[in-house]
């Protein structure tokens, strides 16, 4: 009997959800805007996880060296910093690679280069190039060359600045930045998803409400709560489902606008991004408007089939 | 089958029933005559427990309809046929889905509908209106797929609520013929009216209410008011 009457809610609710025309539309649309405001915000938050890792990228601390400082000695101290739990990666620069970059910087700047070939020998010193796993740990990374540590006995003589406390200041606002960005980014996805769920919610309690006689009627005739709620879940998950593919299609016209025009902009194509994770984000779609449909449905039925 | 024992039903601002105490039998046709506010439709309401008494308690057989949980309340239901005034149909479900949807929400099996579903069409000559909607219907055929879906299921009661109100004489007719058919065939009938000739045309027990009050009740069909 379970089954049979299974079959029968799910026949109804396929039914409704078809013969309800106009209804079903405008529960379909307003749900289409649910789905594509999350869509839109895990787009926006691809963007800027790519944008914040790409700025992390760039944040570093340079260590300078003293000309003719001995390379066994940075390489050795290259070797224990690369040892530190906070630190990705440390890149050497020798003297003469310094020359080789600073010459073809400047390679149109004459006086500049001629001023340089009068000294006779290599003025500039050996560096590290540190990159931290994240910017808040650059300060820690600094320390090692501050402290009274196995690091610092050893650079004490032939470093010659660290370029942390120049940019200090940059570093802190950009951590800073980054933070609250990423807060403010996941508390306006909050708002804008449950502004657009409250939406679709109404909507369907709406729709609900418009069938509160026929509810009454069924109840009557001595139909079972659930028996009389399955239909409209059904209905709902329809909703959620139509909504889904919908959403899905139109955001595939919007990625190859996005990939073409803005991947400058933003700094990522995001039709290789939504070809790529197609069908995570199908799943995401459907999950959602299958969840917001059902229990959207569930909860406004629930107050008519109260004793 | 059916028992009133002093039965008051207060609204905000004015008493619906007052004090009334009425029974009836298994296999009777009794209908219930006043104007409009006379407190007939609460009886089918308080009948129905879709509302609740403010005082005294309604018996269906030997029990308290006011008491029964959600469960019981529900298979009470079932024992009873319900036709109304403005038809209140199913308007996303064909004529067929419609009865169809009664028994299933009994628990009937496929082939039983598939059955007794035509043979109730037939009853009420709607065969050839079987797969059409609400709105395509006429009023008489609405009322006649109204009791065909009260019908089904073989009820112990059919309550009529004025069922009449919105069909023109002759589709008056044809109704309460069907309604003393099935009375005949033993299935117990409450009718509401406030319509003369359907009293006249049923000539069973009346009773007549007036502002809330049984003020008369006679076994041989008069309509006094």
């Amino acid at each position: 009997m379970f089954l049979i009457n299974t079959k029968r809610v799910i026949i109804s609710g396929y039914r409704n959800f078809m013969r309800s025309g106009f209804t079903s539309l405008a529960s379909v649309l307003m749900m289409v805007i649910t789905l594509s405001v999350i869509t839109s915000l895990i787009f926006v938050k691809t963007t800027l996880t790519a944008t914040l890792n790409d700025v992390r990228d760039k944040v570093d601390i340079n260590v300078y060296f003293i000309p003719g400082a001995a390379e066994s000695d940075i390489t050795n101290i290259q070797s224990d910093i690369s040892k530190l739990p906070e630190v990705k990666s440390v890149t050497y620069t020798s003297a003469s690679d310094a020359m080789t970059a600073f010459k073809a910087k400047h390679a149109n700047d004459y006086l500049t280069l001629q001023a340089f070939d009068e000294l006779g020998s290599n003025p500039l010193g050996a560096s590290l190039d540190i990159k931290a796993k994240d910017p808040s740990q650059y300060e820690e990374i600094s320390k090692y060359f501050e402290n009274d540590n196995a690091v610092s006995q050893n650079t004490s003589n032939i470093v010659d600045k660290i370029d942390y406390h120049q940019n200090k200041v940059i570093i802190d606002r950009l951590t800073a930045i980054i933070n609250g960005a990423q807060k403010l980014g996941f508390v306006l996805s909050l708002v804008l998803v449950l502004i657009s769920i409250i939406i679709t919610f109404s909507t369907i309690r709406l729709i609900i409400y418009m069938s509160r006689e026929e509810i009454g009627v069924m109840r009557l005739v001595g139909a079972s709560p659930r028996y009389i709620q399955g239909p409209f879940v059904v209905s709902g998950v329809l909703v959620g489902v139509a909504a889904s593919l919908i959403t899905i299609l139109m955001f595939i016209p919007i990625s190859i606008w996005l990939g073409n025009q803005m991947t400058d902009f933003i700094g990522i194509n995001m039709f290789t991004y939504f070809k790529d994770n197609f069908i995570q984000l199908f799943i995401i779609m459907l999950g959602c408007g299958v969840l917001i449909g059902g229990i959207s449905s569930s909860l406004a039925i629930s107050r008519y089939l109260r004793k | 089958m059916i028992y009133f024992n002093n039965v008051t039903k207060k609204y905000v601002d004015n008493v619906s029933l007052d004090n009334v105490t009425i029974s009836v039998s298994a296999g009777e046709f009794v209908s219930i005559v006043g104007h409009s506010g006379a407190g007939k439709t609460t009886i089918t309401k308080l009948i129905l427990a879709e509302e609740f008494p403010t005082e005294g308690t309604i018996f269906f057989e030997s029990t308290n309809i006011n008491t029964l949980s959600k469960r019981e309340l529900t298979n009470f239901r079932r024992k009873v046929g319900v036709v109304f005034q403005d038809f209140r149909l199913l308007s996303n479900k064909t004529a067929y889905e419609n009865i169809a949807f009664a028994m299933e929400a009994l628990g009937r099996d496929n082939e039983q509908i598939e059955i007794d579903v035509p043979h109730v069409l037939d009853l009420v000559d709607l065969t050839n209106r079987s797969s059409h909607f609400p709105h395509q219907l006429s009023g008489g055929e609405k009322q006649r797929l109204a009791i065909a879906r009260a019908i089904i299921t073989q009820p112990e009661l059919i309550i009529a609520d004025e069922p009449t109100g919105n069909l023109d004489p002759l589709n008056a007719k044809e109704v309460i013929n069907i309604l003393k058919k099935l009375n005949d065939l033993g299935t117990t009938v409450i009718l509401t009216t406030h319509n003369r000739d359907v009293i006249d045309q049923v000539g069973k027990r009346v009773i007549t209410l007036e502002n809330g009050r049984v003020v008369r009740d006679d076994k041989d069909g008069k309509y006094v008011i």
